[in-house]
Parts: structure tokens; sequence; C-alpha cells
């Protein structure tokens, strides 16, 4: 008997191949969802929209303060308690705002770093047309700050489908969740769990690829 | 008819405008002159709200604005009727030539992208740039940019042009086609509050001079008094400095 069992991992992959859609599709919404509240937290901080700018301090503060695994569990399992018309909520949806919350908390760091960095002059050229704050940020400051917050984005982005695998705390049967539960019946633990490692690795290194080719492009089109 | 009444404003309780009145005439094109730091780029900003003046009135047309009540809403008509020429031409960097000159016509006015577009290449050609519609800033000389600057000013007919040391971050190779298309625009009976160290520039299109110090107008009228025979002795020593000659 070798010391561990190929056929067992090869036959795997089909398998958990099955809920890579699951895994890529919770990140893809989240992600979505993110950036677009990510852009908003943004715009408020820079912008220092009075009560919201103080909301949204309070907001980044806890979601970059406290432990993602911590927050799924307080809205999966501690919001049904309080307001019990959550309780028909799924894992996955609780994942997904979960996830979304987190790490547009992140984004919008990286984001307001961005929009802070865009010359002075882009903003009062904007001004100076008649543009209103929510104009000029849309088209003319966030585009430019996007260029500059991309990679760190990405990384984001990378970090986020990984930590889709803490769904499968909440009983979302994704990529992890279905390895778990192969493991328990095969007790190839060793086996499972490398050939899942194996699976987010390749997903991140496809990503990181076209992070690469996106970049030089960039980087080609509007050279600054 | 353009009126500045009483303009002030502060940095840190001190005066960087005090008190400024000024007339300009529709069609007239005014020159200020003046020393480094004397609040000539203020003045202009403030009439376009880029900086809040903290004190006095800004009047074009029926339009008239109290600075220190000023609302988001006459802010925005100011700014409507002024367009303004920056010094380092702040060209929008994620917006090629063209879209440069259509964005406030198709965003802020209202303009089909059909007829904002339209006007830009009408402009682009007007300025010697009809080849760089699709160029981005980034890829176009400091003049190239300087003369997009112009087009995206003169895109909407306003009321009045700001225009701030038009040609003091150009390399020198670059200024003469800047100034002369600006010659040619202020042909076209526009209306212009311009800043400019160019004194030869200053005298060719000027129908009237200001001479600014300390936040104050100092000295004002037709340019052939101010540059032979200013009567004030800021305004005499500033030339001489300035001119090498009096
Ligand atoms: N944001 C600011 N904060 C504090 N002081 C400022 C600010 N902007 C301008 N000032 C001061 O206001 C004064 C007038 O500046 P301004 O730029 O209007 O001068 P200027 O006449 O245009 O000079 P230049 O010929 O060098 O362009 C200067 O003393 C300047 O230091
Ligand atoms: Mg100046």
């Amino acid at each position: 008997m070798s010391v561990f069992d190929l056929g067992y991992m090869v036959g795997l992959v089909p398998v958990l191949l099955k809920y890579v859609p699951l895994t890529l599709g919770m990140a893809s919404v989240s992600m979505a969802l993110a950036l677009v509240l990510a852009c908003l937290l943004a715009v408020v901080r820079v912008v220092r929209v009075p009560v919201l700018n103080q909301f949204t301090k309070l907001f980044i503060s806890f979601f970059r303060g406290t432990p993602l695994l911590v927050q799924l569990f307080l809205f999966y399992y501690g919001l049904p308690q309080l307001f019990p018309s959550l309780t028909a909520m799924t894992g996955v949806t609780a994942a997904i705002i979960g996830l979304t919350l987190h790490f547009s908390a992140y984004m919008a760091e990286s984001i307001r770093a961005a929009i802070i960095g865009v010359d002075r002059s882009q903003w009062e050229a904007a001004q100076s047309i008649g543009m209103t704050t929510a104009q000029m940020m849309r088209r003319i400051i966030l585009p430019q700050a996007a260029r500059v917050a991309a990679p760190t984005l990405v990384n984001y982005f990378i970090d986020l489908i990984k930590s889709t695998s803490l769904a499968f705390t909440l009983g979302v049967t994704e990529l992890m969740g279905a390895a778990q539960k192969e493991a328990a019946s095969s007790f190839l633990y060793f086996e499972t769990f490398i050939v899942v490692a194996i699976f987010y690795w390749v997903i991140v290194e496809v990503l990181s690829f076209v992070q690469q080719a996106l970049e030089a492009r960039l980087s080609k089109a509007v050279a600054r | 008819m353009i009126k500045i009444r009483g303009l002030r404003k502060f940095y840190g309780g001190v005066p960087v405008l005090d008190g400024i009145d000024l007339d300009i005439e529709a069609g007239q094109h005014v020159v200020i002159i003046g020393p480094s730091g004397t609040g000539k780029s203020t003045l202009l900003r403030c009439i376009n709200f880029l900086d809040h003046a903290d004190e006095g009135t800004i009047s074009i047309g029926s339009l008239s604005v109290d600075v220190s009540t000023a609302t988001p809403k006459q802010i925005k008509a100011l700014r409507l009727a002024t367009s303004f020429i920056f010094q380092n031409y702040a060209l929008f960097a994620n917006k090629t030539a063209r879209a440069n000159i259509a964005e406030g016509l198709m965003v802020v006015r209202g303009w089909s992208k059909a007829e904002a577009n339209k006007r830009a290449d009408d402009l682009l050609q007007m300025i010697g740039l009809g080849d760089k519609g699709d160029a981005y800033p980034v890829s176009l000389s400091g003049g190239q940019q300087q003369r997009v600057g112009i087009g995206r000013a003169i895109a909407a007919d306003t009321q009045l042009m700001l225009i701030d040391e038009p040609t003091s971050a150009l390399d020198p190779e670059w200024v003469d086609e800047v100034l002369q298309l600006l010659k040619r625009i202020a042909d076209e009976n526009r209306t212009m509050l311009v800043v400019t160290h160019e004194m030869s520039f200053a005298r060719q299109i000027a129908d009237k001079v200001v001479f600014m110090e300390g936040g104050k107008i100092v000295e004002q009228g037709p340019p052939e008094q101010m540059f032979t025979s200013p009567v004030d002795p800021r305004t005499r020593h500033f030339l001489r400095k300035t001119l090498g000659t009096m």
C-alpha cells in the first residue's frame, strides 16, 4: 500500500470540479457588490459627507477590526435571533453579505488612497465646468483612481476567493464544504485537502496571470 | 456686463483679496498684471468658485451672487457662465482630446453625444488638432494640451473666460502657438479676464490693464496709458522691473 491514494485523488477532481462554479459565483457576486459599496464608502470619506462620514469610519473600523469568521457567524446565526424573518436566509446569502461587507471595508481604504492620489487639477477642471460632485467622481476621479487601485483590488479578489471557503462553516457545500464531506466519508484527509488546496491554487494562479496581462495592457494604453 | 464688488478672501486671517472692485464690459479683454503672490490667481478662482471668497458680490449679466451666502445652485450658475483656462492645462487624463471638449457640453449642459462630439471635432479642427481627437493628453505636447484646454473653454459660449497664465508652464517652443490661438479667439468678441506675465501679449489683446498688488487693485486703465505712463509708483516700479524700461 502506497503512502497516499493517487487514484482517489484523481477521482476526486471531477467531484470537486462541480463545486467550483458556486465558489467562483459567490466570490464574483461578493466582489461586484463590494466594489460598488467600497466606491461609495471611499467617496463619502473623501468628500467628508456629514454624518455619513462618521458612520462610514465606524463601519470600516468594525469590519476591518473583527475576524471574517466572527462576522459570518454574526450574520448567519446571530441576526435571525434578533430578526426572526432572517431565519429564511440561506448560508450562501449570508456568506455573500459577510464577504461583501468585510472586503468593502478593506477596498474602501485603498480606493480612498487612490482617489486622494488623483491630481488636484483634475478636480478643479471638473468643478470649473460645472460638474456636480457625483458627476466628477464617476466620470473623472474614480476612473483614474481605479487604474491606481486595480492591482490592490485584484489582490483583495484573490483573498476573497480563498475566503469563500469559510462559507462551509455556514453549512454551504461549496468547494471546501464538498471536500470536507468527501474526507469525512473516505477518511483520506491528506489526499482530500491537498486536492482542494491545488484547486484554490490553480484558480488564484489563473487570476494572477490575467492580472499581469491586464496591467501590462493598461500601462501601455495610457501611460502616465 | 460683469461687476465684482468688495471681493475679499482670507487665508488664516490674512487678506489675499482685499476688497476687489472690477467692471468688465461684454466683449472686453481685461489683463491683470502684478507681482507674484498678490492674489491674481485667487481672484480668478473666486469668480469660478474654485476658491470661496469670504465677502463681496459677483454679478454676471442678470446673475448676481453674494459670495458669503452663495447656494450650490448659484455656484453652478456662475460656473456655467464662466470658463477656466488653467496654467497646467488640467485636461482630464482619462479622456481623449475630443472627450475633453465634449464632456462638459454633454454631462453638464445636456447636449446629445453626437452634437457634443461634432462641436468638439469642429473645435479641434479650428485649433489645428483635427487629427488628434482620439489622442489622450499624455501623448500631446504641452502646447497641444493647452490648445485643447482652450477648446474646452470655448466649447460652450460662456459670458466670461478666466485665463490664468496660459503659457507659463509651457516650454518656450510652444508658447507662441498658444498665444496666437488666444489672440485669434480674442478677436471673436469674447469677454476675457487674463492673468499673464507675457507683457507684449498683454499689450496686444488688452482693452484694459489692471495692476494688482497685495490683494488690491492699485491702478487700472487702457494699455497705452498703463504701459507708457502709469500714475502709481508701485505700477511704475513693477513695469520697470518686468519690462526693463521706464
Ligand atoms: N490654499 C492656500 N492656503 C493658504 N494661502 C494661500 C493658498 N492659496 C494661495 N495662498 C496665498 O495667497 C496669496 C495669493 O496667491 P495667488 O496664487 O492668488 O497669487 P498670484 O498673484 O496668482 O501669484 P503668481 O503670480 O505667483 O501666480 C499668496 O500669498 C499665497 O501664498
Ligand atoms: Mg497665479
